[in-house]
């Protein structure tokens, strides 16, 4: 390691980017320093918590990485990007300021191989096994100790030398790995259903049954590079739009079929678990647009919004069950909108106490009536109606189908899930452009000027709670046909708060953000049952990482990343110079 | 007739009575302002009549019926709007949605019909999408209505708060210090589409303003409020050679100097004018 190029001072003039800090040799030093330690605490806590040595067992290219080790390569990796990110200076400086980042946090790995080699700490940190320190190792033990120090210090170097490529070809670098990281993980669910067709030798070559094989990931490097490459320099998507309507047309309607046949399909070809991962996304998506409509647009928080869940749950238990709690034994057509309607009445007879209350207040006043419908679910006095803890079992599917049939088991509640997710879609999206939406958003930005204008806040935020509700309702209504039973215990304060941040993740008020953060705060962590112990984690990393990169959230709506992107600053030139038309 | 008439109106804020005893008229069809120094009681008069805040005693009656117990929507749609003294746009929508959102009382499609989409509805929608087009022409924003209101000038967010008033077609439209932060030739331009609007649309316009090249250019009607009482009253002549008006605003001891009054005002208005700019109490 070159720590005496740490020791010299800044050469030549004050770098102009960076143009915050007045003294620069001192602070810029600091931070390459701070960053390592940064780095070093990351890479650390990724070891003793487990997920190196956990995801180790996954591999991301067979035989050549496996997960756990892309998470540390990448830990320190990250610490010399941004130790040197936004930093103007020549580029040996560079190189050298990410290699003494990555390598201190490489530094506490060799530590930890030492320490570790010569006292059992596993006591009190059961991650810290010779397991570890062979991953940290490449196998060689003890005497491999410097290898993290040194593997930090190249991995943080070349990320020093990626700060110098050029922003386009970083893009490129950035697309590649994300496509190597995605499909490494995918890689079983894709290779499955295609194996069952023709390309069955292709998916052999490029998939093994978890990660890539080595040409698959050359292959995918190649063609993502290429083309996001491709897309850059020839703005694909501008010719797109530059095209006229009809030819465009001919371009999208098969697009769209294609689509519309791999999502009917899709359960055929991956199997009824996957089928009930999308459901239960799509159950998601549904409360999540219900939830965008009292939270997104109407502003109003609700963190018990999973009783709505409940209540379209029960209700169709109640009308559709054989066992003991049914009451009337519908078919469940029948029930639906019963469901969907006894959910608005509840959402009308939570909107009205709390109409006058206001921000955090309305967050605990929500809270406890979600938990007051939960523990009534559970408790004695519901017992005769609802079943208490045991719930209300034999739920009958929606369509009664032999076990052989295309609609059999889970695959006719995924395309329920999916036929509901998308009409909730549609709906949420007309009231979103209609008199009423506009009014939701009104009183979201100012209550009061709202009123002004002659929203009637009453009718405007019962309303909101009502149809947030019913959208809430026919998600748990698909849930007790999906489950076949309903329990007091599926009412959980979570299901609200999973709500709340797959809005918050996908983008306030978008209805495409609801879809993309369903997907991925619902959607992966159900598909990798492994990663289930660090969901959470995992939910905090990704809230966090949204608040500081995206606020906007991942797919805003348009007027929100208008709001982000501008800033207030730049007016368009046809700003008029007598701006009072007489 | 007048088209509102406010009889004895008391406003407390504990201790402090910001609105005394105020007795206050205005025609149909006419240009009033009210004047005053600062926290004369001004901005909490206008939040009275538009319902954000409740009177301690008094009656507002507004075209024959009393107002002073509707709620702020219910006044709305009586045809009272108004604008504010710090603007209070929907700064995440853009200036042809504030202007949308300010038509919601004149649309009548409700939620069901927007959901299915039906022919009623769509024609709600176009017909509101005109107006809207036109009311951001008639402010001269027409290039602009896509633009977020808090990404417009200040000059152009004070004229989309006018319009958003408009949209709700007001038959008294209250402006509130509608020429706060602008230059001179903006200010003319502000005075000239007020004075405007009346002549086109007949609406009746009570505004509130510093400005006193402003106030004594379009006023019909001129109200003096100092510590919340009324102090004088009359045209603009009449309110220039007020010694009661130049005693408020010069301070004690001064009256006795009128002669070189009417010029006296309009100079020291305008110093006021500009540190009331820094000081205004967050209204309402
Ligand atoms: N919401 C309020 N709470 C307490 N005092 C208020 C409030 N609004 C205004 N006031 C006080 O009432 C007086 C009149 O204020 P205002 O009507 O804003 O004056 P102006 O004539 O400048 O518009 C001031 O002394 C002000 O501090
Ligand atoms: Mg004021």
């Amino acid at each position: 390691m070159t720590v005496t190029s740490a020791g010299m001072p800044a050469t030549g003039t004050a770098p102009s980017a960076t143009g915050s800090a007045p003294a620069m040799p001192v602070s810029f030093q600091r931070r390459v320093i701070r960053t390592g330690l940064l780095g070093a605490v990351i890479a650390l806590y990724l070891c003793m918590v487990g997920i190196v040595p956990i995801f180790n067992a996954r591999p991301l290219v067979q035989g050549v990485i496996s997960l756990g080790q892309a998470a540390l390569f990448l830990s320190l990796f990250a610490t010399g990007f941004v130790a040197t990110r936004r930093v103007a200076e020549s580029s040996s400086r560079l190189i050298a300021d990410g290699a003494i980042a990555g390598g201190l946090s490489g530094v506490a790995l060799s530590a930890l191989v030492l320490v570790g080699s010569m006292v059992d700490v596993r006591a009190f940190m059961p991650n810290a096994s010779p397991v570890l320190y062979g991953i940290l190792t490449f196998n060689l033990g003890t005497v491999g100790f410097w290898i993290p120090m040194a593997l930090g210090a190249v991995l943080g170097g070349l990320a020093g030398a990626v700060g110098l490529a050029s922003p386009r070809l970083r893009r490129s670098l950035f697309v590649g790995l994300i496509s190597l990281f995605a499909l490494g993980l995918f890689a079983g669910l894709i290779r499955t259903p295609m194996l069952a067709l023709p390309v069955d030798e292709l998916a052999r070559l490029l998939f093994a049954s978890d990660g890539l094989t080595l040409i698959g990931a050359v292959v995918v490097l190649v063609l993502s590079v290429g083309l996001h490459h491709l897309q850059r320099t020839r703005r694909l998507d501008r010719q797109f739009a530059a095209l006229p309507p009809s030819q465009r047309r001919r371009i999208q309607i098969p697009l769209i079929a294609l689509a519309a046949v791999f999502v009917l399909v899709l359960p055929q070809g991956l199997g009824s678990f996957f089928a009930q991962v999308i459901a239960i996304v799509a159950l998601y998506v549904m409360m999540g647009l219900g939830l965008n409509i009292t939270l997104g647009l109407a502003g109003l928080l609700d963190l018990g919004f999973v009783a709505f869940f409940a209540v379209g749950a029960y209700t169709v238990g109640l009308l559709t069950s054989t066992a003991e709690f049914g009451i009337a034994q519908w078919p469940f057509w029948a029930a639906v909108p019963v469901a969907v309607i006894v959910a608005m009445v509840f959402g009308a007879f939570l909107g009205l106490p709390i109409l006058s209350i206001r921000g955090d207040y309305l967050a605990i006043a929500t809270m406890g009536f979600g938990e007051i419908i939960r523990i009534l679910a559970g408790s004695d006095l519901m017992k005769p109606l609802l079943g208490g803890p045991r719930g209300i079992i034999n739920i009958p599917k929606p369509i009664e189908v032999p076990p052989d049939s295309l609609l059999a088991g889970p695959n006719q509640i995924y395309y329920i899930a999916l036929i509901g997710a998308a009409l909730i879609a549609f709906v949420a999206w007309r009231l979103r452009a209609s008199r009423l939406g506009r009014a939701w958003i009104a009183i979201r930005e100012d209550e009061d000027v709202a009123e002004a204008i002659g929203i009637n806040l009453i009718q405007t935020k019962i309303l909101a709670y009502m149809l947030g509700a019913a959208f809430a309702g026919l998600g748990g209504a698909v849930f007790a046909a999906l489950v076949g039973s309903i329990f007091a215990s599926s009412i959980q304060l979570m299901v609200s708060i999973n709500v709340a941040s797959l809005i918050i993740v996908g983008g306030m008020g978008s209805i495409p953000g609801v879809i993309v953060g369903a997907i991925f705060l619902i959607g992966l962590p159900e598909l990798f049952r492994e990663f289930s112990e660090y969901r959470f984690l995992f939910y905090g990393i990704a809230l966090i990482a949204m608040m500081q990169l995206r606020p906007e959230g991942l797919l805003p709506s348009r007027i929100v990343r208008r709001e982000f992107q501008h800033g207030g600053g730049d007016e368009p030139p046809e700003s008029s110079t007598s701006p009072l038309a007489l | 007739m007048p088209l509102l008439t406010a009889t004895a109106v008391t406003k407390k804020f504990g201790g402090l009575t910001a609105v005394n005893n105020l007795d206050f008229e205005i025609e149909q069809g006419s240009i009033a302002s009210l004047i005053g120094p600062n926290g004369a009681g001004k901005t909490t008069f206008f939040n009275c009549i538009a319902g954000f805040y409740q009177i301690e005693a008094g009656q507002i009656v507004f075209d024959g019926q009393p107002i002073q117990r509707l709620r702020r929507d219910q006044i709305a749609h009586l045809g009272i709007s108004r604008t504010y003294q710090n603007i209070r746009l929907f700064a995440n929508m853009t200036a042809m949605e504030n202007i949308l959102v300010g038509q919601h009382y004149h649309l009548r499609s409700s939620w069901i019909g927007a959901v299915l989409g039906t022919k009623s509805v769509r024609e709600d929608e176009g017909r509101a999408h005109r107006e809207a087009r036109r009311l951001l022409r008639f402010v001269g924003l027409q290039n602009k209505g896509d633009l977020l209101a808090s990404n417009l000038p200040y000059g152009d967010q004070r004229r989309l708060e006018v319009a958003r008033a408009l949209a709700n077609k007001p038959r008294l439209l209250l402006l509130d210090e509608p020429t706060a932060g602008m230059n001179p030739a903006e200010s003319q331009q502000m005075t000239e589409f007020i004075r405007h609007l009346r002549d086109e649309l007949g609406t009746t316009i009570l505004l509130i303003e510093h400005e006193m090249r402003v106030v004594m250019g379009i006023s019909e009607k001129i109200t003096v409020l100092h510590y919340g009482q009324k102090i004088a009253e009359g045209t603009p002549i009449q309110i220039q050679t007020d010694p009661l008006v130049i005693e408020a605003y010069l301070g004690r001891g001064s009256a006795g100097t009128a002669g070189h009054e009417a010029t006296a005002i309009p100079a020291l208005e305008a110093t006021q004018g500009g540190a009331s700019a820094g000081s205004t109490p967050a209204s309402a």
